[in-house]
């Protein structure tokens, strides 16, 4: 038989276009800054338009946000927390958290459909992973807000005070709801800074704040780019700074509070291994793979971007990974059949191509997925390395692209060793059915988060965060609110 | 998980288990994520006319009652023929599915149509009958002009690890098809575990299935998504190992077309388009049918259809 | 034109997420504290105890397997519920407990308070009550809280909603179900709140609540062997007595102590088993 009649061409199926209508995301032309509980211009009046990448139209004009203006946004903060929130009992904040969680809930359509136009990740996921997950994430952490005192740090714990937040691009909504519930549940008020490229969530988010009566200034929205982050890092208003983004930002904001008493917790890059063993169930192994390295179009800082697959059975996983990933579609982000959607920007696009051909100049075999791509909008075509050496850039860098480097072990000490060879320290995966040995890895690998045949899976009860380069500090779970305590 | 084995003739009890037990296990959590996913898949317009045209031409037709008339198969085989006298385009089923005694009289009133008679022998549902028993029941159908004969493995063998007995048995009721074709009924509800069902799939190919089959539609739990999805890659590794394809019926409980376009995609994007035909993947139901013609309807119309559209039978 | 004549509500009991008078066909008379007419209440029998025990153990099994998340939402939207209820139980609680309005209303705010306050430890306990164990050895040892399976509570007499709402949101937010004997003479808060249970997504049977004479249901519900846990606070002039019957089948049991002295958390451990896990270490 050929290999013909066993890829899935979809001949007699071939899907129809099946888009989601961009009209229900319901744009303004232009946004604002949101301080002290309303939109208002930014002191300069400039604005910068946020594009959609998968056809570089742009979407919206969102205002850049100055040092002046981040100070009134940090006024606004302090003013909220000295007369307000600081004096809201945590049955009350849990009760806002709650009704947070819910406009969320109930605006989920639009969300979902603004976030994939302005990132440019699938219909599917922005559907059925980032919004439900924020809604879900706030939910968690309204139940928190009076029952510190339960969460280990000692009776009645205090909050931090004013906590500056910087968000990536890769979760946008998502990031917002990891920052702002533990932060709010604990007492703090916040200052948000959404990432340059996609502002747009976190500006519905600031009218589901004023549709839940959230009293003013509790949380301040300013967009703008990396020097609005800047001036947001440097604020001697500022109690805490949370950071997630990259492992070079990071060390520069790192840096920069050294000898300050600002509080910091960063989530930075990564480079994860997914290691598989012989013994492991082959089906749900590809597709662990496939959702570890092509969600999000890679656009993950815990991706499962090296592979590390047992000799024995390296041939065989590599030849039906391979199948598989020509069965990705990849196209119109809004539409529902889709699966790898666009690059988030031009710089990204750049960064990943420029990655992607140093791995073919270093040796490694290229392999590029069937799919055709749009002709408009930021795309690079699931890709997967095979041959690759610990020594080649694309096993050390992070690539946060859909670029998947294969390398093979034999022992189970080896695959901790070559895992375990990285600055960073984010994420790993593990596939195999025998227990005692995925236990016996997990123990070994240097990392902040490990899945066991499974990967890339998100709970707003599971603390996530990096040791070693990938950053410090934990979101999520119990452990999720030590950062907003001063405890 | 083995690296590629090339399926060897299968000579005796210990080859089959070492065969089999190689096999690399079914994660339950990464299955049904699966197709949780490929369930948000989303067929529009021309791809949903053509998926409705393509279930039709895969059910089987199936009544199996202890009340079944020779007038109950007549009625059957004529909307069989022509599932919707009203539009012409409308495609036949692919068989209709009756018990032994009535194969005969189903073959009259089908003939010189291409729908095929099968047949459930092999003492189904329980298949509790020695094999002498259950080889006659088959014989019967197969005399009386049966194209397609279900049979149902003994779930006993199979959870006490006589899986030996559960392939011999298969052989034997292969044999006495003779012409016929011969869908095995694995009974998944039965099996449990998604590792039981891609084992007993794996036997079954071996042992000579032309059809592998989830469930006789006479126990709780009947076909599901996840369970046709472990059968699918069965097939497919099967397939790519020896050449033969073998063919998946999903049986019981598939009453709406949201089900059976599920189970389109879950074949097109598992084991692919080559299975995407009657000859290697079927539905084995009743109500299905008019389901299937009520959403072909309103494909075209526009309106939604009232149930009285199209009869009862 | 004459004024219009009220429509009259029948309370039944509240079973396997229907609504039923009693097996027996009987009723009592409930009274305000000045002794006017309220409403002929279900008076539930041992075999109405009987059928609610067999639906608290089928829906019991269906709560613990929905998620914990999926739980604390379903509390949540029993809180959204009562408070869009609330003017009904607040005119309830006043002819219960003869309260002032702005007493009741104040009540009512307290107790809706309160199932929010559980609904967020369904997703909690776990991290609060669990956690891993370092043995010495090569195994990997983590301890879990599960529910105790179905718990039965003679609610408090005197409070018919703040004290209903604290005795069955406690275990059910941690994955029980629970079988209630609403205050005897007090019962309609209670009934009205648990019916809100039928627009809240709560799968049938995790919520019964019985009307009736508690001298009569108590003891069967104590002796009840299929009941794995029993919360005495509405009967604690019969607290010996029915602890004594509990014992026959290791029943967890809960008996107020002084009220200064509570523990806020005590009721949701009581009817929480430590569940420990060992699993090997190796290559």
């Amino acid at each position: 038989m050929t290999d013909d009649a066993l890829t899935s061409d979809l001949g007699a199926l071939a899907y129809d276009p099946a888009p989601e209508s961009s009209s229900i995301a319901r744009l303004r032309e232009s946004y604002g800054l949101f301080i002290d509980g309303d939109f208002s211009a930014p002191e300069s009046h400039e604005q910068f338009a946020t594009l959609n990448p998968a056809t570089e139209e742009v979407l919206a004009t969102v205002a850049q946000a100055g040092a002046r203006d981040v100070d009134r946004a940090v006024a606004s903060a302090r003013r909220a927390y000295d007369r307000t929130w600081s004096k809201t009992s945590g049955a009350e904040r849990a009760k806002y958290l709650f009704r947070i969680a819910r406009l969320i809930q109930e605006r989920s359509r639009e969300l979902a459909v603004v976030e994939t136009l302005d990132n440019g990740k699938p219909i599917r996921e922005s559907r059925d992973v980032d919004v439900p997950l924020a809604a879900a994430y706030f939910f968690y952490y309204a139940g928190w807000a009076d029952k510190l005192d339960y969460a280990g740090f000692g009776a009645n714990p205090a909050p931090v005070g004013v906590a500056g937040q910087i968000i990536p691009w890769n979760f946008p909504l998502l990031m917002a709801a990891w920052k702002l519930a533990p932060a709010l549940a604990a007492g703090n008020t916040c200052v948000l800074k959404p990432a340059e490229t996609t502002p747009l969530t976190a500006l519905v988010l600031a009218e589901i704040l004023q549709q839940a009566g959230l009293p003013e200034g509790v949380v301040n929205i300013v967009t703008g780019d990396g020097a609005t982050g800047e001036a947001l890092v440097a604020h001697e208003g500022v109690d805490k700074i949370a950071f997630t983004g990259s492992t070079e930002v990071g060390r520069l904001i790192q840096e920069r509070l050294a000898a300050t008493p600002t509080r910091l917790t960063l989530e930075l890059g990564g480079k994860g291994a997914n290691i598989v063993f012989e013994d492991a169930p082959i089906d749900e192994v590809i597709e662990g793979i496939i959702d570890g390295i092509f969600f999000n179009q890679g656009h993950v800082c815990c991706a499962g971007s090296r592979l590390l697959v047992q000799e024995s059975v390296a041939d065989e996983v590599l030849r039906r990974l391979l199948r598989r990933v020509d069965q990705l579609r990849v196209g119109d982000p809004l539409d529902k059949n889709t699966d790898v959607g666009a690059i988030n920007s031009a710089a990204q696009l750049a960064r990943i191509t420029e990655l992607a051909d140093a791995g073919e100049r270093e040796g490694a075999v290229r392999y590029t997925g069937a799919c055709a791509l749009p002709d408009r909008g930021y795309w690079f075509a699931p890709t997967v390395f095979a041959d690759v050496a610990q020594s080649h850039r694309i096993a050390r860098e992070e690539i946060f692209g859909p670029v998947l480097s294969v390398l093979t072990f034999r022992t189970p000490e080896e695959a901790v060793a070559k895992a375990n060879n990285s600055n960073y320290g984010l994420a790993c995966g593990v596939w195999s059915e025998k227990g005692s040995r995925t236990l016996w890895v997990a123990q070994r690998l240097r990392a902040g988060v490990i899945w066991a045949n499974t990967y890339n899976k998100f709970d707003p009860t599971s603390p996530f965060g990096g040791v070693r380069e990938s950053g410090f500090g934990r979101e999520g779970g119990r452990h999720g609110l030590e950062a907003y305590l001063n405890v | 998980m083995p690296a590629v084995i090339s399926v060897p003739a299968i000579a005796n009890e210990a080859e089959l288990r070492v065969f089999v037990s190689a096999l690399s296990g079914v994660d339950q959590v990464g299955v049904e994520s699966r197709v949780a996913k490929l369930g948000t898949r989303s067929l529009k317009t021309s791809t949903k006319r053509r998926a409705i045209d393509l279930a039709i031409s895969m059910v089987d037709l199936t009544t199996l009652e202890g009340a079944d008339t020779p007038g109950r198969v007549t009625s059957l085989c004529t909307k069989a023929r022509r599932p919707d006298p009203g539009d012409p385009q409308v495609p036949a089923v692919a068989a209709v599915c009756v018990y032994p005694d009535l194969v005969a009289h189903a073959r009259r009133v089908l003939e010189g149509s291409d729908v095929a008679v099968g047949a459930v022998a092999n003492a189904i549902p329980s298949g509790r009958a020695s094999l002498n028993v259950k080889l006659l029941d088959v014989a019967d159908a197969v005399a009386a002009g049966a194209h397609e004969i279900d049979m149902v493995i003994d779930r006993g063998a199979y959870l006490s690890g006589r899986w030996g007995q559960v392939f011999d048995e298969i052989v034997a009721v292969r044999a006495a098809c003779g012409e016929a074709h011969l869908k095995v009924i694995l009974e998944t509800g039965e099996l449990v575990t998604y590792d039981n069902v891609k084992r007993a799939s794996w036997i079954a190919m071996l042992a000579g299935a032309d059809f592998i089959k989830t469930s006789t539609g006479k126990v709780g739990v009947n076909a599901t998504l996840p369970v046709a999805l472990v059968m699918l890659e069965a097939a497919r590794d099967f397939a790519e190992q020896t050449g033969r394809l073998v063919g998946v019926k999903v049986a019981g409980g598939i009453r709406t077309t949201k089900d059976a376009l599920k189970y389109l995609v879950v074949v097109n994007e598992t084991a692919g388009s080559a299975w995407l035909s009657p000859e290697y993947f079927r539905f084995g139901a009743s109500s299905l049918l008019n389901d299937l013609l009520m959403q072909r309807l309103k494909q075209r119309t526009g309106a939604y259809v009232r149930p009285d559209e199209f009869s009862g039978d | 034109m004459s004024e219009r004549l009220d429509v009259k509500k029948t309370y039944k009991l509240v079973v396997n997420g229907a609504f039923a008078r009693s097996e027996s066909g009987r009723s009592y008379e409930v009274t305000t504290s000045t002794g006017a007419f309220v409403a002929n209440v279900a008076q539930a029998s041992r075999k109405d105890l009987r059928d609610a025990v067999v639906a608290a153990r089928a829906g019991q099994a269906k709560w613990w397997a929905s998620t914990a998340y999926n739980r604390g939402q379903v509390l949540y939207r029993w809180a959204e519920m009562a408070e869009a209820r609330a003017a009904e139980l607040v005119e309830h609680l006043q002819l219960a407990e003869g309260l002032k309005k702005r007493e009741a209303q104040a009540s009512v705010s307290r107790a809706i308070d309160r199932i929010v306050w559980y609904a967020g430890w369904t997703d909690k306990v776990t991290q609060v009550l669990g956690g891993a164990n370092p043995v010495a050895g090569p195994f990997f040892n983590f301890s879990l809280p599960v529910p105790s399976g179905v718990v039965g509570v003679v609610a408090p007499q005197e409070s018919s909603l703040e004290g209903f709402v604290e005795v069955v949101a406690a275990p059910l937010c941690v994955g029980n179900a629970v079988v209630a004997l609403a205050s005897e003479r007090r019962p309609t808060p209670a009934v009205v709140l648990a019916e809100m249970t039928a627009t809240a997504d709560f799968p049938g049977g995790v919520l019964n609540v019985l009307t009736g004479l508690t001298a009569e249901l108590a003891p069967h519900l104590a002796s009840h062997e299929d009941v794995d846990g029993l919360d005495l606070s509405g009967c604690a002039d019969r607290g010996d007595e029915l602890a004594r019957l509990a014992a026959a089948s290791i029943k967890r049991v809960y008996r107020e102590r002084d009220k200064g002295a509570e523990n806020p958390l005590r009721r949701l451990r009581t009817f929480v088993e430590t569940s420990t896990v060992w699993h090997t270490i190796g290559q």
